[in-house]
């Protein structure tokens, strides 16, 4: 009764699950979110940003060497990697920021776990000039220095979260604390398509621009839709805007791929789709990774960005529909991947990314010949050398190398 | 038994006194003297309890209950616990203190609904705070615990407009939780000064008791709030006093507090 009544739902998943402090400030965003949609003005406003300044449309390239090593369906890879600042986030960032700016709000927020969200906001901040904190799980910004610098340098403030596990969940619900405090004057950019209604919604809209382009692109380069596309899934906004777009196309096969970590039965892993249960975290109801007190349980992943013991409530209801498949890939299972993919195709995907494309393999070859697949290359994997560096490179990959 | 909680406002009323409604956190610093710790409160005066239960994610408060949340839950206080061994210790050391759970939507839903209604009923529990679930989600629940009378007291903003203040009075069970300050718990050096007109609205509405919450650590605050409203929480004062120096420090924090809600 309840999932007919409540805002934001998508079937069981969404609502509002926030101190009421908050309710008053969601319900104007929903408002503000509303009107900016139906001028066409801030539409043309967002585009013209994206395509100027951001490098909008990515191309869709054809990965023709892993398709002969998959030696299955032919592979495309949607590069979002070449997007400014190197991932997907920032296509969101532009249009929260815009949206931000429209209702007169004087300071942004926002969360991070890789640090790409924070570097795409403190980019959006940059541009439009206004002012930009970003909390960011302490263990997180250890791993990812590099985004810290960039974030600093581009006039954020970064801060180091200490509680809980220190990494993404921590990083959010600070920030969902600060916005507390500071609701009047402070929009919260958030960077996935999580919490609390209508943020799955704005995050999912302004990331559909993936999923938009790959289908007219697709009918372009091979006169089809294609019959199946991966993405990776952290919180789930690259994997809902490249699949959003071809929810109603069923012979369009969607799947998403979580976290694996250690391996599905270490208890370290990111895979709230696959062995989350039912739960409220960060204003949504989901599928959360939780004890059986609901105490949240700490996620693990070799990507800072698939580090999340949630996922967005849309995902959970296309997962749980049976609309999309999830599989999990492992840290080590993503590492072989990424060697693999910066030898054959000549592109550093990002660790996130990784995980998608690792499985993709199996599914290019469950696909077989004549199919089309498209992997969502959500980000470029600078960012991560340094961590991959860390580990050594394996003995079998120097070898092949040779 | 949500009866108990109109009752305890109503004794406090006829002393001429505000009431002094007390959180503290169940399983800090471990389940046993947790409860030492709520004894300790009612001994100082206060009229309701509020029992803590710790989450791992809770967004609604500040650095001290944050700090007190992650060491009851290193004490192991999960609901249940708390239900099973916390509870019916305080009751019976404080067997006219009406008690009120104050946890996240997310522990009493992996309880589940029905079930958390009807232990909460079964161990003595008069009330239930859940500062993540504003009305709009509460339906489902507020039937549960309807059902089994223990009440589902809500919460109201500075940022909530006064309609929306009147529709969440008027469906209040039990009393209405008036956040005093825009933001998460902790002590304020200053509370709004617009606070007392919006208690007074409230108050104007309201079919149960109003209390302010959020920042009051002192009696000379608890003056001025308790002037406008039915009654006032403290939290983090207390968590921090208990912790700082034991029970006694937190009778004595209540005691002060009492004195400066005699009208
Ligand atoms: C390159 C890249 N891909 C994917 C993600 C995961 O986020 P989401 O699941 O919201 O797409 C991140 C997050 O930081 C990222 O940086």
């Amino acid at each position: 009764m309840d999932t007919q009544t409540a805002p934001g739902r998508f079937g069981r998943y969404g609502g509002r699950y926030v101190p009421e402090t908050l309710v008053p400030a969601l319900q104007e965003l929903e408002v503000a979110y509303a009107e900016a949609r139906k001028d066409p003005a801030f539409d043309e406003q967002v585009a013209q940003v994206l395509r100027e300044y951001v490098g909008r449309e990515t191309p869709l390239t054809p990965a023709r060497r892993l398709t002969a090593l998959w030696g299955g369906a032919e592979v495309w890879l949607k590069r979002e990697d070449l997007a400014h600042t190197g991932a997907h986030k920032i296509n969101n960032t532009i249009g929260q920021v815009l949206l931000a700016r429209r209702m007169g709000k004087r300071r942004i927020i926002a969360e991070t776990g890789a640090g790409q969200h924070g570097v795409a906001t403190a980019t959006a901040c940059a541009l439009f000039g206004i002012p930009c904190e970003v909390y960011m799980g302490a263990l997180d910004v250890e791993r990812q220095s590099l985004n810290v610098f960039r974030m600093k340098a581009l006039g954020a403030t970064v801060h180091a979260v200490e509680s809980g596990s220190r990494t993404l969940k921590d990083a959010m619900n600070e920030a969902m604390r600060v916005w507390v405090s500071q609701v009047e004057d402070t929009y919260y950019v958030i960077g996935s398509a999580a919490g609390p209604h209508p943020y799955p919604t704005i995050v999912r809209d302004f990331q559909a621009i993936i999923g938009k382009e790959v289908r007219t692109q697709s009918l372009v380069h091979f006169g089809r839709l294609p019959d199946a596309i991966i993405a990776c899934i952290g919180g789930g906004s690259n994997a809902i805007g490249v699949l959003h777009p071809f929810v109603g196309d069923a012979g369009v096969r969607l799947v998403g791929v979580e976290a694996g970590g250690h391996g599905l039965d270490s208890g370290q892993h990111g895979a709230s789709l696959t062995l989350g249960t039912e739960g409220v975290l960060h204003g949504s109801r989901s599928l959360v990774l939780q004890d059986e007190h609901g105490q949240i349980t700490e996620a693990h992943s070799i990507s800072a960005g698939l580090d999340y013991p949630g996922v967005g409530p849309e995902l959970a209801h296309l997962a749980k529909t049976g609309r999309m498949e999830v599989r999990t890939a492992t840290d080590d299972e993503a590492l072989a991947s990424f060697y693999q993919v910066s030898r054959t195709e000549g592109i550093l995907p990002a660790l996130e990314s990784s995980h998608a494309f690792a499985r993709a393999a199996d599914l290019a070859r469950e696909l077989g010949k004549g199919k089309h697949l498209v992997i969502n290359c959500s980000g470029r994997g600078d960012k991560d050398v340094a961590t991959i560096a860390a580990r050594g490179m394996p003995a079998a990959i120097r070898l092949e190398g040779a | 038994m949500s009866g108990e909680i109109a009752d305890a406002f109503g004794r406090a009323r006829a002393r001429g006194e505000g009431a002094l409604v007390a959180y503290a956190m169940a399983g800090d610093p471990d389940l046993a003297r947790s409860v030492d710790v709520f004894a300790a409160c009612v001994e100082g005066g206060a009229d309701l309890l509020e029992i803590g239960v710790a989450f791992s994610d809770p967004i609604a408060d500040g650095p001290v209950i944050q700090a007190a949340s992650e060491r009851a839950l290193k004490a192991g206080a999960t609901l249940r616990r708390v239900l099973d061994e916390v509870v019916p210790a305080v009751r019976e050391r404080c067997p006219h203190t009406p008690l009120v759970v104050m946890t996240y939507v997310n522990v009493v839903m992996a309880l589940g609904e029905a079930r958390y209604a009807k232990l909460a009923r079964e161990r003595g529990v008069s009330g239930t705070i859940l500062p993540d679930l504003p009305p709009e989600e509460s339906l489902s629940l507020r039937a549960a615990f309807d059902q089994e009378g223990v009440a589902l007291i809500p919460l109201c903003a500075p940022t909530t407009s006064p309609q929306r203040a009147a529709s969440i009075a008027k469906d209040a069970r039990g009393f209405v939780y008036c956040v005093s300050v825009a933001g998460v718990t902790g002590m304020r050096s200053q509370l709004p000064a617009n606070l007392s007109e919006r208690l007074e609205l409230v108050r104007g509405v309201s079919p149960v008791p109003v209390v302010a919450g959020f920042g009051i650590s002192s009696a000379e605050q608890a003056r001025v709030v308790g002037a406008h409203a039915d009654g006032v929480v403290v939290g983090s004062a207390i968590v921090r006093a208990a912790q700082a120096d034991g029970p006694g420090a937190a009778r004595q924090l209540c005691a002060d507090i009492k004195r400066g809600l005699k009208r």
